[in-house]
């Protein structure tokens, strides 16, 4: 007899725990302003809220007189665990005749870069920085290498 | 007429070997388990591993101290974190670096979020494992929140690579405060609904009460950490035991539980969460002012020894030992995985019981495949 009042008794227990959860779901179910709705992709270029500091890709910015801070050091290519950065320099002869290593190519391989940003931290320039860009696949594999500074760009000298 | 009076053949069982995985949703991973079953009863179950081996150990070893720290977000990928927080612990102890206090501070609260978010994942696919959808939506609107605020001042949502030797790569934005408050509250909110759902739901707690009983002794002998172990009524929380980053000034519970089973795990891991929030809210309105970053050489180089850090993980105790040669790599790196040691729990725990309860107990010792692998 005791078993059975305790069956019984488990059996409420059970539609109660049951209708207990039911009720919660049901109260999401009426209100529908309450669910969890994440938009993508159509507000991709309207209302979608990137964050600034969100590490989408590597970039060289330039300012308005196509100038850039790159002075070519590669400590930014030796900070790299992957290997994403390539420096390619060259040598010019300055106005007064003495040899000076400017930057030629800043390569970026964006298919290796895992954004770990050491490349950042280890500029000493501040000369690049990460972009809050996303959706970056291409179908070539080759667009993926790219070089970062401009045609004709020059390094901005340091206003002393 | 002959054949009439011979016996007909006794029922006969007969043992045969399933493998479930490596692309099974329930392992959570690519590992494969070999089970070997009489009818719906478990006689043995063999884990294969390497499917996800990438090395990372080695890997680690050739590239430099401050450099080799994004690899180890790889490993617990829901932890990493924690796990870059334990190598930058390692290299600052062989170092004697001092850490400012405010990147203490930050290294806590977003030590404490990644257990939440952890704990949050692994709650819904506790629930998704036994049969309940919806938990697995609902833990994602909370997780999703959080990992917003890892995208808004860390850079990243899983890998973050944020912490570093002495200190965090970038400092917190302005709006971190208030609106790590506002998600609290709505957090300690969901926690309820958490509770109603699935904690008091009758039929989840029959399929757990009971099932994947992990004894105290096997549980140390198996070497388990974490909620696992602390299910099982081994007190092991290294925060406790060995505090680092000023744990030791903070006031929290130890969650020990005595049952067991697979349900005392889930128990174990529900007081956890409240115990991070718990933990965040006391840091939350007196993170110091100052420093957020010691400053180091470009090319961090370790004196010759060897250097040893462990620190609590979402799933158990990770080891970081470094044996320095002086040079600007590490000589040997070895990283005592909390995951390994906890599925060698998974057999001794399943063995005898049926299979449809090989999955409570998976899901509830909280297996992160890439972790066992590295």
């Amino acid at each position: 007899m005791r078993a059975l009042i305790q069956y019984i008794k488990d059996v409420a227990q059970g539609f109660y725990s049951l209708s207990q959860g039911l009720l919660l779901t049901l109260k999401y179910f009426v209100r529908p302003w309450k669910h969890i709705v994440e938009q993508y992709p159509e507000n991709r270029t309207t209302t979608i809220y990137i964050p600034e500091k969100f590490a989408g890709e590597v970039v060289l910015p330039h300012d308005e007189n196509n100038r850039h801070k790159c002075t070519a050091c590669t400590l930014c290519e030796m900070a790299c665990p992957n290997g994403t950065i390539k420096i390619i320099s060259a040598t010019i002869e300055g106005e007064d005749g003495k040899k000076k290593k400017v930057l030629d190519k800043w390569v970026y391989n964006l298919g290796m870069c895992t954004m770990c940003g050491q490349c950042v931290d280890a500029c000493p320039q501040d000369a690049i920085t990460m972009k809050n860009s996303f959706e970056l696949s291409v179908y070539n594999r080759n667009d993926l290498i790219k070089v970062l500074n401009k045609p004709g760009s020059k390094l901005k000298e340091k206003e002393s | 007429m002959e054949n009439l009076n011979t016996e007909l053949p006794k029922e006969m069982t007969e043992e045969f070997v399933v493998n479930i995985g490596p692309q099974h949703p329930s392992t959570h991973g690519v590992l494969r388990l070999q089970a070997t079953l009489d009818g719906e009863t478990i006689k043995d179950l063999l884990p294969h591993l390497g499917y996800i081996h990438r090395g990372i150990e080695k890997m680690c070893e050739s590239l430099g101290y401050k450099q080799f720290i994004y690899l180890t977000s790889r490993m617990d990928y829901l932890s990493a974190h924690i796990n870059n927080q334990a190598c930058s612990l390692a290299i600052e102890k062989g170092l004697q670096v001092e850490v400012p206090a405010r990147a203490k501070a930050i290294r806590i609260l977003m030590a404490e979020l990644q257990r939440l978010t952890s704990h949050e994942l692994w709650w819904g696919s506790c629930a998704m494992d036994l049969g309940a959808v919806t938990p697995f939506f609902l833990a994602f609107r909370d997780r999703e929140r959080i990992l917003e605020i890892f995208e808004e001042n860390t850079g990243n949502r899983l890998t973050m690579n944020y912490i570093t030797p002495g200190g965090v790569m970038t400092d917190i934005n302005s709006d971190f405060v208030t609106r790590l408050k506002t998600l609290l509250v709505k957090i300690k909110e969901h926690l309820k609904e958490y509770e109603t759902l699935i904690t008091g739901n009758i039929i989840f707690q029959r399929r757990l009460k009971g099932v994947g009983v992990l004894p105290k002794e096997l549980a140390i002998s198996l070497g388990c950490t974490g909620p696992t172990a602390r299910a099982s009524g081994l007190s092991c929380d290294v925060r406790k035991y060995y505090p680092y980053d000023g744990y030791e000034k903070l006031d929290f519970k130890e969650i020990v539980a005595d049952g067991c089973d697979s349900w005392s795990r889930y128990v174990v891991r529900m007081e956890e969460m409240r115990q991070s929030i718990h933990i965040i809210e006391q840091i939350i309105d007196n993170i110091p002012e100052g420093e957020y970053r010691a400053k180091l050489k470009g090319i961090v180089k370790l004196p010759v020894g060897e250097y040893y850090q462990r620190v609590e993980t979402a799933r158990g105790e990770l080891g970081v030992y470094i044996v320095s040669d002086g040079g600007n790599k590490p000589y040997r790196l070895k990283l005592r995985a909390p995951n390994f040691s906890n599925l060698g729990a998974l057999k001794p725990i399943t063995v005898g019981s049926k299979i449809g309860d090989l999955m409570a107990s998976m899901a509830t010792i909280d297996l992160v495949i890439p972790d066992i692998d590295r």
